[in-house]
């Protein structure tokens, strides 16, 4: 368990350490360096001035050099300032990265609810009209572009029927409870939304492979009632193969929460790296683009361990 | 059914046929496929341009002349809805394509060939699925293409907008097809016919080639089919966040830049595209569903 859980820890930095030079290279390729920033402050800079400020930043050095020293200082806690907000990159993150968070945990925990609420129910009569029914609304899940459903539902319940705010975190003097939770309504079911119908499909048909088994004909002829036998000795099993489904979908997840920020204005991790691409801020983006892959990879590695947990067969 | 021998195929299509989803999906994509094309006709007969902008007809109300009205530039919503749907679908069908030979590519090569090879390309592969995709897709869509060596002129066109989503897309959504033909290939491999080919001294190639993509094909169209729609979606995104197809050529995604200021004064406007691509997505599922059920073998006993 301690060796399988360290050796996952290693594999997740060894995907960090790649990643880190592969987004190091790609910001590299974005239009504009951080000389032309300076310069468009600084327009009477003369091209001897501009190639002694190349040389001073090394950014005359080759990529791996550079590279190099990034990665040195990052090593060191250093991970550079953000152009942006003028503050130290993990200044800025920190917050972010809780409010992304919590969109996330919490959509997660929505969409799985209301997956396997609907996924059983389906299960118990594949064919009979709720399953038609739920099957097309999974359909549609999968299907509607998450930017769209967010505008849509902007459209909806902020313009039209005036019911929830369409942006932001709280109102401006506000900040109640009542007010968060009202700014959290539209951004949470957008993403449990788009989550649900993926998620509902699996349990469903994990649901359907487990009740055909031996196991359930067994539970059912020593008598259990039929909740027992569906909620107890099926779902556990067929939780086990939807739960690697769950567990790779976290960056899934962190995508979409990209979007249901940026179309809501939350001030998270995902509106953030949209915003520091948008504005040539590299550190910014950099650092950003690292944590939402550590985000993904620690969550993939909690599944990986509830894995085990629901399925004594499996040893880590 | 009778005791009259028929193709696979046939047999196949007789079940497609059976799935209502399969069916109304097939008939929603043939519309969709009429309503693109209808551009060209359309714009013989009225003559209007797609690109040109008229400040003076912003957000015209629907005319005889423009059937659907204006949009924010003065510029005709119908036939651009019509030609953003071409680039839309054609997008969706050029990067499932380009993904797809990369995914089999990858697949049956791990499959076959099995051992170290195989450990590193999942490896590989499990650790792009994790990856949070569409951030790594915006970087790539900002990548300025001058600065890989193509000229300026190249770089600013609407070709290379369209190009570049295809490739990048094609980069990263190869995962699932690639872990799915690869799980089919390792079947295949240890059959008998397969052994003795390899005994008898074919090559490797032949042998994926002749013996185990034509006996995968049918999870490989399937897997296809619910590609598409994904690649679909992640165009329309990348188009809507500036880093896909670039105006003035319209595509689903890039006509719903504005939309969000347009909530509020054209809601129309924000609607029309995302459902398009939305009824798009779903058809093209549902396909996938109806496929699904007409290749199994197992579908026609009742569950």
């Amino acid at each position: 368990m301690r060796r399988f859980i360290l050796r996952r820890l290693g594999q997740t930095l060894l995907v960090l350490l790649v990643m880190s030079f592969v987004i190091y290279g790609l910001i590299g390729l974005m239009p504009g360096d951080p000389l032309d920033v300076m310069i468009a402050s600084n327009p009477g800079a003369s091209p001897e001035v501009v190639a002694r400020l190349r040389v001073i930043y090394g950014l005359d050095q080759p990529l791996m050099l550079r590279y190099a020293h990034w990665l040195l200082a990052a090593l060191q806690g250093d991970l550079g300032f953000s152009r942006t907000h003028s503050q130290p990159v993990l200044v800025v993150l920190a917050p972010a990265l809780w409010t992304t968070c919590k969109l996330m945990l919490i959509s997660f925990v929505v969409s799985v609810i209301l997956a396997l609420g609907l996924g059983i129910v389906s299960a118990l009569r594949p064919g009979g009209w709720l399953d038609s029914l739920i099957s097309l609304a999974a359909f549609a899940g999968i299907s509607v572009p998450v930017f769209w459903l967010a505008l849509m539902m902007i459209l909806v319940f902020a313009v039209e029927l005036h019911w929830l705010p369409a942006s932001g975190r709280e109102t401006v003097g506000d900040g109640s409870l009542l007010d968060v939770v009202r700014h959290l309504i539209m951004p949470v079911a957008t993403l449990a939304l788009a989550n649900t119908g993926g998620f509902t499909r699996f349990v469903r048909a994990s649901m359907i492979e487990t009740l055909r088994m031996d196991h359930i004909r067994t539970a059912r002829a020593k008598g259990n009632g039929e909740g027992r036998v569906v909620l107890i000795h099926a779902l556990r099993n067929a939780m086990i193969p939807v739960l690697t489904v769950m567990a790779l979908s976290f960056g899934t997840l962190f995508s979409g929460a990209l979007l249901t920020e940026t179309m809501f204005a939350q001030p998270g991790m995902g509106k953030m790296i949209y915003d520091a691409i948008l504005s040539n801020d590299f550190n910014l983006a950099l650092v950003g683009l690292l944590f939402a892959t550590l985000i993904t990879l620690l969550s993939n590695l909690a599944a990986d361990l509830a894995y085990a947990w629901l399925d004594p067969r499996i040893k880590l | 059914m009778q005791d009259q021998a028929i193709g696979v195929w046939r047999l196949r299509w007789r079940r497609l046929r059976g799935h209502r989803g399969g069916m109304v999906s097939l008939l929603v994509l043939g519309l969709l496929v009429l309503f693109v094309l209808a551009a060209f006709p359309l714009q013989a007969i009225t003559g209007i341009d797609p690109d040109a902008t008229d400040l003076f007809a912003r957000f015209d109300p629907p005319s005889a002349t423009h059937l659907l009205g204006m949009d924010e530039a003065g510029r005709d919503v119908l036939l651009r809805l019509m030609i953003g749907g071409q680039i839309s679908l054609l997008v969706g069908l050029l990067a499932t394509l380009l993904g797809g030979v990369i995914g089999v590519t990858v697949g049956v090569i791990a499959g076959y060939f099995g051992g170290r090879l195989d450990g590193a390309l999942m490896r590989f592969t499990d650790g792009m699925i994790a990856l949070p995709l569409l951030p790594l897709l915006i970087v790539l869509g900002a990548v300025d293409l001058t600065k890989l060596g193509f000229s300026s002129e190249f770089a600013h066109s609407g070709a290379a907008g369209f190009w570049r989503i295809v490739v990048i897309i094609s980069l990263v959504d190869w995962t699932s097809i690639a872990r799915l033909v690869r799980a089919a290939t390792l079947q295949i491999r240890e059959r008998d016919y397969v052994r003795a080919a390899r005994a008898a001294g074919a090559s490797a190639f032949y042998m994926m080639r002749t013996h185990i993509l034509p006996n995968i094909a049918t999870p490989i169209i399937v897997s296809f089919t619910l590609t598409v729609g994904r690649v679909i979606l992640a165009e329309s995104v990348l188009s809507f966040l500036g880093f896909g197809v670039v105006p003035p050529t319209p595509s689903w995604g890039n006509m719903l830049n504005n939309a969000q200021e347009l909530v509020t004064t054209a809601p129309a406007l924000a609607v029309y595209p995302g459902l398009l691509i939305f009824i798009t997505v779903i058809a093209v599922n549902f396909l996938g569903d109806g496929l699904q059920h007409a290749f199994d073998p197992r579908s026609d006993r009742k569950d």
